[in-house]
């Protein structure tokens, strides 16, 4: 379980993150949104330990900024929202980055797998440099599922935490993508995601957190957190949400002359 | 929703490990056979072949014979193989910790800051006391060319690095920076030695293995041993540090203990090299780089081959400049540069298409 209580971070001086209370269950798929600036990729980041914070974190009962990093990588793997690689990496050896010891077992098969999940089955000898950006950005997202593969282990759940995993991605893809993190919440994991699309996270999410300002202004389940009036107020423009049966809500934004 | 096969099975990825392991046999092979041209070249005409016939009709070497062989050629080829290793070492753990295969001790300033700790320690050894002096005597330049190297690396990584990412530009100016800098500090210096220290430091500079000895060989060992074997434990780290700082941290590993030793690799490494051969430079870049295109750039491999490999083409250049105007000899920077800079610029060209720069 994710705990975090009363979170505030910093950067370069000016306060980013404020009173930020929130929690997430394995085996459910929470979103984070937000307009630009509002704090996600600085809250995902403090959870990851990219960023030190006040306030208390904890992840499966290890508190975030007082463990080790091995001990980290065991149970939580992380997409960043963008990765430039220093050198000509083959797309399997990067995948492979994600193997810890206690998967090196086995390792080819498991890489063969995760890159067959993405939909860049066969594309293990090729040069990552020489993919496209939505290409990459699946190789990492290949490279953060062998990290943590079961979902659930003797020593609890596994996380992943994903900063915009589909922003790269043609909607095909995108929908691959979240079938992936919402398939790993439903056996038992637990998935973190800052996400730009409401209409993605209302699709996947169990339970959204709407950012404003560095803080967070309304979370829970996606109809409670998706409506008209809070939108409105962190997006500053209008979109009407309709609702589809059995899917939760759908949104529109609507351009002024409509 | 699609449930994931998580636990199903199918075929093999495929696996650059064994062209690498390969590699290393091939490397060896011609660490080997250089080492046999290289003890059988000199201005002395002195045939290995021959004296390995001496030796097993039992007739032993002549006394000519044996001082040539083991305390000129055989210091010399330990010296070039120890040199050369280390510089290449020195290169691939500065690119893989910098994360830009244009890093190099020599190009960016390390070397000279090195060079700088050297300078220092010849002009200053003079004002040890005596006692203190005979004490670390031969160690002194090496240390001095190790702790030179370990400050200007510190600094350039400081500089250069942004929140876990290295800009290229600026790790490049600021080598030039800090080349001047420490440039400008040792003709200061060199400006206040005496006689006897110019000529110290006339010798040193030459950048040659000419005055190899067994002597300078254990001064500088308990530097460059200690690369070679622990470095391996870095390729991991080295690994995942091509992601960035902070990719590399969610890893698992441990991002400041990886840096720090690398640095520390680099220096030690870089410095020793400085400190009995002089400036040597581009074997760092060279020997890496060829080997990244031959079996990438997985630091498990590329860390031992370049070993291998930089010995190998010190070596072979140390031959290449006792030959080509023989009976005198080219100091061998000429001949790696020689062979290194275009290498350079060719990377430089390659990048600079990929948009990379």
């Amino acid at each position: 379980m994710l705990t975090v209580q009363n979170l505030t971070a910093r950067l370069s001086g000016r306060t980013i993150l404020q009173g930020i209370t929130m929690s997430a269950h394995a085996g459910t798929l929470t979103a984070i949104v937000g307009p630009n600036g509002s704090g996600k990729t600085t809250l995902l980041r403090a959870l990851t330990g990219d960023l030190p914070y006040g306030g208390a974190a904890s992840l499966n009962g290890h508190e975030l900024n007082a463990t080790h990093p091995r001990k980290m990588a065991a149970i939580r793997a992380v997409l960043a929202q963008s990765t430039h690689l220093a050198f000509p990496f083959t797309v399997a050896e990067v995948v492979r980055l994600g193997l810890t010891a206690s998967v090196q077992m086995h390792a080819t098969d498991l890489t063969a797998r995760a890159l067959a999940e993405v939909g860049l089955a066969g594309y293990g000898p090729r040069d990552i440099q020489t993919l496209s950006g939505g290409e990459q950005a699946r190789v990492h997202m290949a490279r953060v599922l062998v990290q943590v593969w079961e979902p659930v282990t003797d020593n609890g759940p596994r996380w992943l935490f994903l900063d915009e995993p589909v922003a790269a991605l043609d909607i095909g893809h995108q929908l691959t993508v979240m079938r992936i993190t919402r398939s790993y919440a439903d056996s038992g994991g637990g998935v973190v995601a800052v996400m730009h699309d409401l209409n993605l996270s209302a699709m996947f999410a169990d339970r959204i957190a709407l950012m404003l300002d560095g803080s967070i202004l309304s979370q829970g389940r996606p109809a409670e957190v998706l409506t008209d009036t809070n939108l409105a107020q962190t997006y500053g423009c209008p979109v009407r949400v309709n609702a589809v049966p059995e899917q939760g809500p759908w949104l529109v934004p609507q351009a002024t002359a409509i | 929703m699609v449930a994931l096969p998580w636990h199903k099975t199918s075929p093999q990825e495929d696996d650059r490990s064994v062209g690498a392991a390969q590699t290393t046999r091939t490397l060896l092979g011609l660490l080997v056979v250089v080492s046999i041209l290289s003890l059988g070249t000199g201005a002395a005409g002195l045939s290995v072949f021959d004296a390995a016939r001496d030796l097993v009709s039992g007739e032993g070497l002549s006394v000519r014979d044996r001082v040539i062989l083991m305390d000129i050629r055989l210091p010399r080829l330990a010296m070039g193989l120890m040199i050369g290793a280390a510089l290449a070492l020195s290169g691939a753990l500065m690119q893989g910790l910098f994360r830009n295969p244009l890093a190099d001790p020599g190009i960016v300033g390390v070397g000279a800051g090195a060079g700088l700790g050297a300078v220092l320690a010849i002009v200053l050894a003079g004002l040890l006391p005596t006692g203190l002096a005979v004490l670390i005597g031969a160690h002194l330049v090496p240390v001095a060319a190790f702790l030179g190297g370990w400050a200007s690396t510190l600094l350039l990584y400081r500089v250069a690095t942004r929140g876990g990412q290295t800009s290229v530009a600026t790790m490049l100016l600021a080598g030039i920076a800090l080349g001047a800098l420490a440039g400008a500090l040792t003709g200061m210096l060199v400006y206040m030695a005496d006689d006897r220290q110019l000529r110290d430091l006339t010798f040193w500079n030459m950048g040659s293995l000419a005055g190899a000895s067994w002597s300078k060989l254990a001064a500088s060992l308990p530097l460059i041993l200690p690369v070679l074997l622990l470095s391996p434990l870095l390729a991991r780290g080295l690994n995942a540090l091509a992601l960035g700082e902070a990719q590399a941290a969610h890893l698992g590993i441990h991002v400041e203990t990886v840096k720090r030793l690398a640095i520390l690799g680099v220096a030690a490494a870089a410095g020793a090299a400085v400190a009995v051969a002089g400036g040597i430079g581009f074997v760092g870049i060279v020997v890496p780089h060829l080997l990244r295109l031959a079996t990438g750039p997985d630091h498990r491999y590329l860390l031992p081959n370049a070993a291998l490999l930089g010995a190998s083409l010190l070596v072979g250049a140390d031959m290449v400049a006792r030959v080509i105007v023989s009976p005198a000899e080219l100091p061998i920077g000429i001949v790696t540069a020689t062979m290194g800079a275009p290498v350079f610029l060719w990377i430089l060209l390659k990048r600079r298409g990929l948009g990379g720069l």
